[in-house]
């Protein structure tokens, strides 16, 4: 964790209650996750209660409270996508990696997430994998892309 | 950047910008929206670059990363203008050769140009691909000619030339006007007309702060023109929420989007940068007196924050929450201040209306839906992109002309709208006209301009545990009817693709989304059973055969087959 960076944001916004949504997600993009006791931070500096930090990095699917892998698994499960075959896309991808959408592997390779419309349905099924767009994918290509990550 | 202060110096500046533009010099006009960066185009820009050093055309070739081009599916495009040659998939190793042929020797290169894949027959420029062809690209046909990180190349268009008519030849009221005589109703959904919407909040709480408000959310799957339309032409929507700002006697404008577009945000905040050195955006817009500020808020990815009173609690820094619908956010906003929200292409729509009036623009259309609609065309479709076209268009025409039909021989079965709060008509209702009104009659609301086009091998009632389970994340569960209704509604739908659909399933969820349709909130929860609702109405004997024979007639329902 990067502490000056999330110092540094926290130090941008501080006592902007309106930020609140902005400074969790810089922070987000910076770690990945959102750590309790940076949450503590978040409300102090902001000067936002506690229990409104909580409930707003909660209702949002995009924040994590949880350490993520070093590759981010995102399968497209928008209903274009789907219309596209992702969820056979998606069963493999379970297969390979023995996780399922919003678990971690144990040695902390995969996050495995299933995400909404990312507006390009014209490539789906829509695969991302540590940023990396895979459109049009079949298993079998997304099998042989995973086993690329180290 | 000089700051311009009056018409006279804007109109001088864009003569300045036009006389250094020469339009014989070639231009290399790259793809750069969502779906091309996908498919690799970022390579392809570089090694675009790379060959013109490589070749010493810096000074005589043009080349710029642009919004989506619309024709998606083919990424990642590249058009040569002026000849606006239109290459198809093409690849870092195609480059050289485009440059040296296609940009230097006014050759086509045939491997890269569009062939119809029934007839053969090629076509090398752009008007001439089907896809195109026909279209009425009034919105989005700018992008692929311009630098969404330039305001110059907007206003090289013309751009900003509505807001400086709108502040100078027009009164506020004049404007309000313009836009209700064009009678523009909003994209976003509700087709609701967006003079009547200006007037209420111009008129509410006299004297007190007003805000206007884009709404960039595009939350529903499927939907993918307003991200397209914002990336490739920021100042146009910009543009357009100013110009509303003066009609409505706002001061302050509020931009909200996604958080998971990068490219939109840095487009977006660039714009409004150059927007506010040239003095077009700020204290004293062009000297006119008017001032105007925006603020861009961030959403982070739930359906229901693209609801009007939800999306202004959001921006208030407060749980997307929706209150009551007898609360109007017209009169009742943010803050509890009068706000006015409408769509990023709502917002498109209103420089060219100040600009040709409301005579042309309602010479587009039909009877009782103006303009063009931008629509993205998405699912078992062989030319899957954002399309733009009048209003009246037949579906048929935007499924098999535009978009080139169904693949893999298939047959269409279905076209649904409006994602998870639209609904579904049938493969028969194909010359159903593309409007407002008619869509809403056949139980089908257009929605946002998302048309999901389904073939035979789909299971409607799969399609509608689909929506609703996508909802069941999306509602905040504030309310009884919308989350419970929700889930006893999933629950019945998933019995019944796995084989334990029982006798009454149907009209018990018929009952169910009579209530949640009546009593729940919010329009999220009151429109969750759309989908159903027209399936049954024109599916409901594949439903029956879920529960009847235990057999999915489209044979997706891997239990019972
Ligand atoms: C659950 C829900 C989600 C919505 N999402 C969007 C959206 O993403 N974009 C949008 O423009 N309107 C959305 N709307 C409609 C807005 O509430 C509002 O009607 C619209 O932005 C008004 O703009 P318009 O009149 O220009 O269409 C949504 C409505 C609901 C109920
Ligand atoms: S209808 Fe659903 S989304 Fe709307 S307020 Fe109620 S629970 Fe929330
Ligand atoms: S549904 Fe997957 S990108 Fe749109
Ligand atoms: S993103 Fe390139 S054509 Fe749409």
């Amino acid at each position: 964790m990067n502490n000056d960076k999330i110092e540094q944001i926290l130090n941008e916004h501080q006592g902007q209650a309106g930020a609140l949504i902005k400074v969790l997600m810089e922070i987000q993009e910076e770690n990945k996750w959102l750590p309790r006791e940076v949450l503590v931070q978040v409300s102090e500096k902001l000067e936002v209660p506690l229990s409104r930090v909580l409930r707003i990095a909660t209702i949002y699917k995009t924040f994590s409270l949880t350490p993520k892998g070093r590759y981010q698994v995102n399968i497209c499960t928008g209903t274009a996508c789907q219309v596209r075959g992702s969820q056979q896309v998606l069963e493999e991808v379970q297969k390979l990696t023995g996780i399922k959408p919003g678990e971690t592997d144990p040695d902390m390779k995969f996050s495995l997430e299933t995400v909404n419309c990312q507006g390009c349905c014209s490539l789906g099924p829509l695969v991302e994998i540590d940023g990396k767009t895979h459109g049009k994918t079949a298993p079998a290509e997304i099998a042989d892309a995973l086993k690329k990550y180290e | 950047m000089p700051r311009i202060n009056s018409t006279a110096e804007l109109e001088e500046l864009r003569k300045g910008i036009l006389a250094q533009k020469d339009p014989n010099k070639p231009c290399i006009s790259v793809c750069a929206g969502i779906a091309c960066l996908g498919s690799g185009n970022a390579q392809v820009i570089s090694a675009f670059e790379e060959e013109i050093k490589k070749q010493s055309l810096d000074a005589k070739v043009d080349l710029i990363a642009t919004g989506c081009h619309g024709f998606c599916e083919k990424g990642p495009i590249v058009v040569i203008y002026p000849e606006e040659i239109c290459y198809l998939e093409v690849t870092p190793e195609d480059v050289p050769e485009i440059v040296s042929q296609t940009v230097v020797g006014k050759q086509v290169i045939d491997r890269l140009i569009y062939t119809d894949p029934n007839t053969g027959t090629k076509a090398a420029h752009q008007s001439e691909i089907p896809f195109y062809k026909n279209q009425s690209r009034l919105l989005i046909g700018n992008s692929q000619k311009i630098n969404p990180k330039s305001i110059d190349d907007y206003l090289a268009m013309g751009g900003y030339s509505a807001l400086s008519k709108a502040l100078f030849e027009m009164s506020p009221e004049g404007v309000l006007d313009e836009i209700k005589k064009a009678n523009l109703r909003g994209r976003g959904g509700g087709g609701f007309p967006a003079g009547s919407k200006w007037e209420t909040t111009r008129n509410a709480q006299p004297g007190v702060e007003k805000y206007v408000i884009v709404n960039a959310h595009e939350g529903e799957p499927g939907a993918f023109m307003d991200r397209a339309l914002f990336t490739g032409n920021p100042h146009l929507i910009l543009e357009g929420l100013i110009i509303g700002a003066y009609a409505i006697g706002s001061h302050q404008g509020f931009i909200y989007t996604r958080h998971d577009t990068p490219v939109l945000r840095k487009n977006l905040d660039l714009a409004l940068t150059q927007a506010k050195e040239y003095g077009l955006l700020g204290d004293n817009i062009l000297g006119s007196g008017f001032s105007f500020n925006v603020e861009v808020h961030l959403d982070v990815g739930i359906f229901v924050s693209g609801e009007s009173s939800a999306l202004m609690r959001s921006i208030e820094g407060m749980p997307p929450e929706p209150r009551p619908k007898y609360i109007r956010t017209s009169v009742t906003g943010i803050w509890d201040r009068p706000s006015n929200l409408n769509n990023v292409e709502t917002w498109a729509n209103v420089p060219q209306i100040i600009n040709q009036g409301y005579e042309w623009y309602s010479s587009i259309g039909t009877e009782r839906s103006k303009g063009t609609k931008l629509i993205s065309l998405s699912g078992n479709i062989v030319n899957s992109g954002v399309v733009e076209v009048p209003m009246g268009t037949s579906l048929r025409e935007i499924v098999f002309d535009f978009g080139g039909g169904i693949p893999n021989g298939k047959k269409l079965k279905a076209i649904h709208f409006g994602g998870p709060m639209g609904g579904t008509i049938p493969e028969s209702l194909i010359d159903t006209p593309l409007d407002f009104d008619e869509l809403s009659k056949l139980g089908a609301s257009l929605g946002a301009g998302d048309m999901l086009v389904l073939d035979e091998d789909t299971c409607m009632v799969e399609m509608d545990r689909l929506f609703l389970d996508f909802l069941a994340g999306e509602s905040c569960g504030k309310c009884v009817p919308c989350r419970e209704g929700m889930r006893q509604m999933l629950k019945i739908l998933t019995n019944m693709t796995q084989g334990e659909g029982k006798e009454g399933d149907i009209e018990l969820l018929e009952e169910i989304s009579g209530v949640v349709g009546e009593a729940a909130l919010c329009s999220l929860g009151r429109s969750i059973h759309k989908p159903l609702i027209s399936m049954l109405k024109y599916f409901r004997d594949e439903f029956e055969a879920h529960i009847k024979e235990k057999r999915c007639p489209a044979n997706v329902c891997k239990e019972l087959n």
